[in-house]
């Protein structure tokens, strides 16, 4: 294998299992067996089928309803409209502003209008289709610019504007000899779980409560949002995490958990409800397309003056996270670069698109193609390269933000670079290797099985991506995070409503008991409501919040162990403490094993971990906002046939600002899933609708990243803990697919260039079409 | 509907099918009708390679088989790979090298890889991701699942020659 991965971190005498280690997953074992339930594998007796029927058109009104042919068919056993739900009739993750079922107007194509349950998913299907809507078809809204001139008429009692925000920072008419303008857009992703959408809802007896088994991003906002539908206080409703294939953002908004729950209600028997591959690119919130205008200020050195932008996110139908995405993007104007001047307008609207929410990058993925293309313009402008320019601009902490905010997080951001351009370059020849039998090999060529590039027209380039990212929510917003932890007997139990979607919480979670209690029995509770919330599996969030409050807890149980012991011994307990599995005296010799010490004892501590509060921004834009930040760099390799537009990305290099790594392993595994998705972003990723009519819904039409389009990633990861992180820790999510993506695009009109053709690439995904024509 | 039973020999037992429709997937008959549910569907139409199964001795994609044309052959599916507990070596660097995540493209990968390394015991890095393109992992970006296929690669290979 050529992937390497470095880091600064001497890991010769860690305790195996503890931070700093990299343990196997505890779920490793039963997915690798296919024994490990997904909340697609979860049924039960005399359970039925739901099924949603869902609006085919961008813009209609709902004329009438007619459910009486499906009614009709053997075997169905409930059907449900709008007219059917007890509670709130919307919902929504920071205003409810979308409908259980449309009752009057659809607003995009695949919005539910009515639900069934019947006694398998065929009958489920067929009476769907006997369902009967008569619709006046609207002219759609499609145009976002459209929506922010009021040219047309509001498409929601909210209006067709969810939020603008303007930022005014410093000497806004500060300029230099350099000036450079460009504008950028950016498709619509989606997160692509592989794990679909699925649910299984048990009714309670006399059906005045539920039990939601679900694969979801933060049960207790799940809960909340059910429970307002329902029609229930929250404490009737019960959320347990189902297994979760993936989530990326995706997760974060309500899919089918309301509708599950209606229908369980409604027969009082489970309802098992499970998504399609097409209905899932209708059913979930996508990464929001934008268009993004920037002018950059520079000296005739390249050094940043003054920054203008004006941010447009298409928002679709629904609000969902978008006034939030809106803030990371416009936030992150700049980059990780200095800058003491702005101006910055924002808006996120509605349209009748799909609604886009969250997705990993949240908001800075896309301001990120925009000032990383800028910067390399900048560099040209200068006669430096792209390395010198965001050296000479990179930020360090104590700098401020065009918010006013400081930066008081560790911010490496040279050495980010520094370290990034240290790595090799790939020491494959243009075009890969020969075979052993001296023919190219096609697989090396760009275009791959189509074999039909020529080695001799390939071109290589190398591209430059730098990204800042905001960790944890922001805004004010208290995502606080909550852990239990008994101890008895040498054993932790830990119990925690933290999402765990695959990202490897679970692992660390086990790694913080057993450094911080000595144990190496760590047993983990079921994943469910029964606790307080640990918040969403989001933001890059996790590791710092709910590793924060498992960190709490055990340090809390720890206290009263301690405490035990020192009782016991006629020792003051402050003089204890854990030296790998056992409690010695720091001022004598008594040494415990933390087992025999914790034998009989019943230590259960929990704990709420919140992060320093956070402010809102005013009219101009200024305020602390955002409560961390966390940086990377990426450097990419391309080979480029110009001639057909086909590209191979050969290598991508990263060194990625992580604070404290506590599993290496589960962090490069962050790195290198993230940069796969910021490669899909560069070059196959979007999402493609006509006059609002989604045209690729499915894994052939909609393309991923695969083993053959995917490079070796070389990594380096700088280790300086973070002291404001509970255990030093940034988190690692988001950062790898932020600034991925435009290195790769840079590297691709770096490797153009070298063939003699110039060209703009100002938009994401790059089609062979924007290469070759 | 038709109450036509027909038999599959899965994993080496054979599996009486009632209630399947005409062309029902092999993938919703195993997990729906046998009630296996490791072979998992993703895209139900052999993009993404999560409901990897045998069918004497090809790999195929179960979504895309016709359960009742799978009669008189030999399944093969994660459940059959090895006993709970006890998993293969594959199933074993999965785990140790970090190529599981979310896990839902895992078993469909595990049958993927042993197949190759059946047929290939010493894959190149192109001969690995050729091979394994019809396989899509979300979450990994397949670095670690390639290293634990030259781990299991270069294991065997050891222990062959040791045995020589």
């Amino acid at each position: 294998m050529t992937d390497t991965l470095t880091g600064t971190t001497d890991r010769t005498a860690i305790r195996p299992g503890t931070i700093g280690d990299s343990p196997v997953r505890p779920d490793g074992i039963e997915k690798v067996q296919g024994t490990y339930e997904f909340s697609s594998d979860l049924s039960a007796d005399g359970c039925l089928f739901g099924a949603t029927l869902r609006s085919p058109h961008p813009s209609a009104r709902i004329v009438s309803i007619d459910v009486s042919a499906a009614w009709k068919i053997s075997g169905v056993e409930a059907v449900i409209t709008a007219d059917d739900v007890p509670g709130q009739a919307t919902y929504g993750l920071i205003s409810q502003d979308q409908p259980v079922f449309a009752s009057d107007v659809v607003r995009y194509v695949g919005e539910p209008v009515a639900a069934v349950a019947a006694i398998d998913p065929e009958t489920a299907r067929r009476a769907l289709a006997a369902n009967d809507v008569t619709y006046e078809v609207l002219q759609p809204l499609l145009d976002p610019e459209v929506a922010i001139a009021g040219g047309h008429d509001p498409i929601h009692p909210d209006g067709n504007l969810i939020r603008h925000q303007r930022i005014v920072h410093g000497d806004t008419s500060a300029t230099g000899p350099i000036v450079i303008e460009g504008t950028y857009e950016i498709g619509m992703q989606d997160q692509a779980f592989l794990g679909l959408e699925a649910a299984i809802a048990h009714p309670d007896q006399g059906a005045d409560g539920v039990e939601l088994h679900v694969a979801t991003q933060w049960l207790h906002e799940d809960r909340k949002q059910i429970a307002a539908c329902l029609g229930f206080s929250e404490d009737k409703v019960r959320l347990v995490l189902g297994g979760v294939g993936g989530a990326f953002g995706a997760r974060e908004d309500i899919s089918l958990q309301v509708h599950s729950c209606l229908l369980a209600l409604r027969l009082g028997r489970p309802v098992r409800m499970a998504y399609s591959r097409a209905e899932s690119f209708l059913g979930h919130v996508h990464r929001h397309p934008a268009t993004i205008w920037m002018r950059h200020h520079a000296d005739a050195d390249g050094r940043l003056v003054n920054v203008e932008a004006r941010f447009v996110f298409d928002g679709g139908a629904y609000a969902s996270t978008s006034s939030a995405v809106l803030i990371n993007g416009i936030t992150m104007t700049p980059g990780p670069y200095r800058c003491d001047n702005g101006t910055v307008d924002g808006f996120a609207v509605r349209t009748n698109h799909l609604p886009c929410g969250a997705m990993r990058g949240f908001g800075a993925v896309q301001a990120c193609f925009a000032y990383e293309s800028q910067m390399d313009r900048i560099a040209a402008a200068a006669g430096i390269t792209a390395e010198e320019v965001r050296l000479l601009n990179a930020m360090r902490t104590g700098d401020t933000l065009l918010t006013g905010q400081p930066v008081l997080n560790v911010a490496p951001v040279e050495e980010c670079i520094r370290e990034t351009a240290a790595l090799p370059l790939p020491d494959e020849p243009v075009g890969g290797h020969a075979r052993a039998d001296g023919s190219p090999d096609a697989m090396k060529l760009p275009g791959g099985a189509g074999r039909t590039a020529d080695a001799g027209d390939i071109v290589r380039g190398i591209g430059w991506g730098v990204s800042i990212k905001n960790l944890m929510y922001s805004e004010n917003f208290d995502d606080y995070s909550t852990a239990r932890c008994r101890l008895a007997d040498g054993v932790a139990t830990l119990k925690f409503a933290t999402a765990e979607v695959g990202q490897g919480f679970i692992t660390i979670a086990g790694q913080i008991a057993r450094t911080v209690l000595g144990v190496d029995d760590v047993v983990l509770d079921t994943i469910d409501t029964t606790i307080g919330s640990a918040g969403s599996t989001s933001a890059s969030r996790q590791t710092w919040m709910s590793g924060g409050a498992v960190d709490a807890a055990c340090r809390a149980a720890r206290e009263r162990l301690f405490e035990a012991v020192g009782a016991a011994h006629g020792i003051e307990p402050v003089r204890l403490m854990i030296d790998g599995t056992d409690v010695i005296d720091t001022s004598g010799d008594l040494r415990v094993p933390v087992a025999e010490a914790s034998a009989g004892l019943d230590i259960d501590e929990t704990v709420e971990y919140h992060h320093p509060k956070t402010d809102d921004l005013d009219e101009n834009g200024q305020g602390n906002c955002h409560t961390a930040f966390a940086f990377v760099a990426h450097r990419a390799v391309v080979d480029v046939d110009p001639e057909l537009g086909l590209v191979k990305v050969v290598q991508i290099a990263t060194a990625q600002d992580v604070g404290n790594a506590l599993n290496p392993l589960s962090v490069t595994g962050q790195i290198e899933g993230g940069i796969a998705q910021g490669l899909g972003l560069a070059l196959m990723e979007e999402i493609i609708q006509v006059d609002g009519v989604i045209r690729n819904p499915n894994f052939t039409d909609y393309l991923l990243p695969t083993f053959l389009d995917m490079p070796p990633v070389v990594a380096t990861l700088i280790e300086q803990p973070d002291p404001h992180a509970p255990l030093g820790a940034k988190g690692v999510g988001e950062p790898p697919c932020i600034s991925s993506t435009p290195a790769i695009v840079a590297a691709i009109r770096d490797a153009l260039r070298q063939a003699g053709v110039e060209k703009p690439l100002n938009r994401v995904p790059v089609r062979p079409s924007d290469i070759c024509l | 509907m038709n109450n036509q039973i027909f038999t599959l020999r899965v994993n080496g037992a054979d599996h009486d099918v009632a209630d399947s429709w005409l062309g029902e997937s092999l993938l919703d008959v195993l997990r729906d009708r046998i009630g296996m549910m490791g072979s998992k569907g993703a895209c139900t139409q052999g993009e993404c390679g999560s409901c990897s199964v045998i069918v004497d001795g090809s790999l195929v994609c179960s979504c895309l088989v016709m359960a009742a044309t799978a009669v008189d052959q030999e399944i093969v599916t994660i459940e059959g790979v090895a006993p709970v507990g006890a998993p293969s070596d594959v199933q074993r660097a999965f785990v140790d090298a970090g190529a599981v995540q979310c896990g839902f493209c895992t078993p469909g990968l595990i049958m993927a890889v042993h197949d190759l390394l059946e047929r290939t015991p010493e894959p190149s890095d192109t001969e690995i991701r050729e091979e394994l393109a019809g396989n899509v992992c979300r979450c990994t970006g397949y670095g670690r699942i390639i290293d634990a296929v030259q781990q299991v690669s270069v294991a065997r290979t050891t222990m062959a020659e040791g045995a020589r």
